[in-house]
């Protein structure tokens, strides 16, 4: 990869082309950039830390670039967004002891290898006092040189079913007592820095904590649940728009009650709404043909998520999640003493390589799953998970085999291989 | 006038950019002396446009010193839309090369005063110099830039309101909806093309052969605007076999240089070795 300042040295003195910004315009070259769904061979130009559009800047401001990046013939495509991970490095986000912020602030460094410019640090079924404390302390944030941005806080737990807790603590599970709005905050304390609820739809007075949730503009995930079909479809009805890591923790898909799982083509989802569903594509949580179904059965909806914990990036053996303790086997990290699945320990750019491998997809489905689609999600597609004319520049530069190789956040490089 | 004629579209597209690069290299601009190139849009110069790009790109031909004017623009059509021309220039070549954006001059469809827009863009070209070299294309009513038929030949830079046959043409770019088509545009007039040095008209397509027959073949005629270029010092037309479809064997053999005399003499040489023959026969014939 190449820099080279272009243009001002041969003929002198070149006229200013700052007639909307004084910032310096850096335009990456030989390049193929996700766009419109496809891979096309574009250039992309970055100024103040937005893309920017070059056919306005030519016309408008009769401007140039200031700097020329060679990208030699790599991937462009938007920073990858994971909306669902408990931590990872030792660092445990549940964890309420120490420093949560400088914890989290050094998972948000390491993720930048992955390819992922923005997270939702999520934690898993908790006491109260670990969420009154938690929760302020992890503020959304732009990301930088420092690490991935935070777009909001994913709380899974506690009002989810007993039987389908997975790793999660059976005593510190709870259920929505008289009127949802009260429950959820005797629990959580706050809900600012909140971006994702998991919840389970079947606990009774469920429908009041969905709506509210909604209502703030907080994704509400139905998930670890024993819910059947028509008590997700209602969910669904009051607001509910995602399905945590689909398959896992739920009941299986029956042909006569599809369960959770049959929001994927159900006919009652209100109009004009998607439901978007998690996945966990490490080759574990998911058998490939799983996969397949669900991704042929609802393309559009299929987001990646890494379910991280604690151990990943680290070396095999016990560790601690929530208030549980894990053991890590290999690419496995199972509940210490069973054969339950405790979150995975695979990374984002590992998931989105599998991904596209197991299910034949193309480059650049693999790629949007990981990066429009949670963007969508979360509402926030106008300034992240693309490559649109004034969305934020937080990119990736990957080769053809997916690996990647430098992560940029706001148009600034924040590693690089 | 030269007719050029090539096999394809291909090599008449390669042969048109040629020829451009050479003028450009041959006439060596600088930045007190820039070259000046009028351009056109439409599907007939996208293959010419993309042998330019590769000759930028093997670094035989820089734009630094180039200045481009365009023919015309719609009128109301917003500047970043997708059939607009600023946008066709822009996807398809400035983009592309490095040409500086201040030299680019493309009439503004949106401007508040049209009229003083045209008048503008008339002092433009004097100002840069008139143009070097204006490349244009042909409709098939014959027009040239949107001088429809029945346009002054003498016109200069103005609004137009296009023929229902050039609207029916466009609307395959507008989703085939006639009603999205624009109406107005503005426009080079034929006078302000007569004024460049050279005119090079690029013409391919068996739909275009009828609008190049009355171009060349016959009178100057207002409602075949592109006859106009029969007046001009030096027009080079560029046309493939299919466009020349509707010419007389006669032009387009004399153009392409293929009228032969050797069938003459080869059959005046066969007649007297005939001639000979039999007389040496008969004289055989005779001594035996």
């Amino acid at each position: 990869m190449s820099v080279f300042k272009c243009r001002g040295g041969i003929s002198g003195e070149m006229p200013s082309n700052k007639s909307v910004s004084d910032a310096p315009i850096t335009q990456f070259v030989s390049c193929r950039i996700l766009k419109d769904h496809r891979l096309q061979w574009e250039d992309l130009w970055v100024r103040e830390g937005k893309i920017l559009n070059p056919e306005k800047l030519f016309f408008d401001e009769e401007g140039f670039a200031d700097h020329k990046v060679d990208c030699g013939n790599k991937i462009i495509a938007p920073g990858f967004i994971d909306v669902q991970i408990n931590g990872g490095y030792g660092i445990d986000f549940s964890q309420a002891s120490g420093d949560i912020r400088r914890g989290v602030a050094q998972v948000a460094k390491k993720i930048l290898e992955h390819g992922v410019t923005s997270f939702c640090p999520t934690l898993v079924t908790s006491p109260p006092d670990i969420y009154h404390k938690v929760i302020p302390e992890l503020r959304v944030q732009d990301g930088g040189p420092e690490g991935a941005g935070i777009l909001g806080i994913h709380l899974e737990g506690p009002f989810i079913s007993e039987q389908k807790r997975g790793a999660h603590p059976p005593k510190f599970l709870r259920t929505f007592k008289a009127g949802g709005v009260a429950d959820l905050m005797e629990t959580y304390g706050h809900l600012d820095n909140v971006a994702l609820v998991t919840l389970a739809p079947e606990l009774a007075n469920s429908a009041a904590a969905i709506r509210e949730l909604s209502g703030r503009g907080i994704v509400v995930s139905l998930g670890h649940s024993m819910a059947d079909l028509s008590q997700a479809e209602e969910a669904v009805q009051n607001g509910a728009i995602f399905i945590t890591h689909l398959f896992n923790a739920m009941l299986p898909f029956h042909h006569r009650d599809p369960g959770i799982v049959g929001l994927l083509t159900s006919d009652r989802i209100p109009p004009g709404r998607m439901v978007y569903y998690g996945m966990i594509a490490d080759g574990i949580h998911t058998h490939p043909a799983a996969l397949r179904i669900a991704h042929r059965a609802h393309p559009a909806g299929l987001v990646l998520v890494t379910d991280a914990v604690t151990a990943m990036g680290l070396p095999p053996g016990q560790h601690s999640l929530g208030q549980q303790q894990i053991d890590i086997q290999g690419l496995h990290a199972y509940v210490a003493g069973t054969t339950t699945l405790s979150g995975s320990i695979a990374t984002m750019d590992m998931c989105v390589r599998h991904f596209r491998e197991v299910s034949g997809c193309t480059v650049e489905a693999a790629l949007e799953a990981a990066s429009l689609h949670p963007a969508q999600l979360l509402g926030v597609s106008n300034r992240k998970g693309t490559l649109e004319f004034g969305t934020d520049a937080d990119f990736i530069v990957l080769d053809d085999t997916l690996t990647v190789r430098e992560t940029y956040i706001a148009g600034q490089q924040v590693w690089r291989k | 006038m030269r007719l050029v004629i090539l096999d394809d579209y291909d090599l008449a597209s390669e042969w048109a950019a040629k020829y451009i690069r050479n003028r450009i290299v041959q006439f060596k601009p600088t930045a007190d002396r820039y070259f000046t190139l009028g351009l056109p849009t439409g599907s007939t110069p996208l293959g010419c446009y993309r042998k330019l790009i590769e000759y930028h790109k093997n670094g035989d031909l820089s734009f630094k010193y180039v200045k481009t004017f365009n023919m015309d623009e719609y009128v109301g059509l917003p500047r970043d839309h997708p059939e607009s021309y600023h946008s066709y220039m822009w996807n398809n070549f400035f983009k592309h090369i490095d040409i500086e954006p201040q030299n680019t001059h493309i009439l503004d469809g949106n401007a508040s005063d049209l009229q003083a827009e045209c008048a503008a863009f008339e002092q433009q070209i004097t100002a840069a110099g008139g143009i070097e070299l204006f490349v244009g294309g042909i409709g098939p009513d014959g027009h040239i830039a949107f001088n429809e038929p029945g346009s002054s030949l003498v016109s200069r830079t103005r609004v137009k309101t296009l023929a229902k046959d050039t609207i029916v043409a466009n609307a395959r770019f507008f989703g085939n909806d006639l009603s999205k088509v624009p109406t107005m545009t503005l426009t080079v007039g034929v006078g302000t093309v007569m004024d460049a040095r050279e005119v090079m008209i690029l013409i391919t397509g068996a739909h275009k052969a009828f609008a190049l027959y009355k171009a060349i073949e016959e009178g100057v005629n207002h409602m075949w605007t592109v006859s106009a270029f029969q007046q001009h010092p030096r027009t080079i037309f560029v046309c493939d076999e299919d466009a020349t479809l509707e010419l007389r064997v006669k032009t387009v053999k004399y153009f392409k240089g293929t009228i032969s005399t050797k069938i003459l003499s080869s059959n005046f040489f066969s007649t007297l070795i005939i001639i000979k023959n039999m007389l040496l026969e008969h004289q055989i014939s005779i001594f035996e």
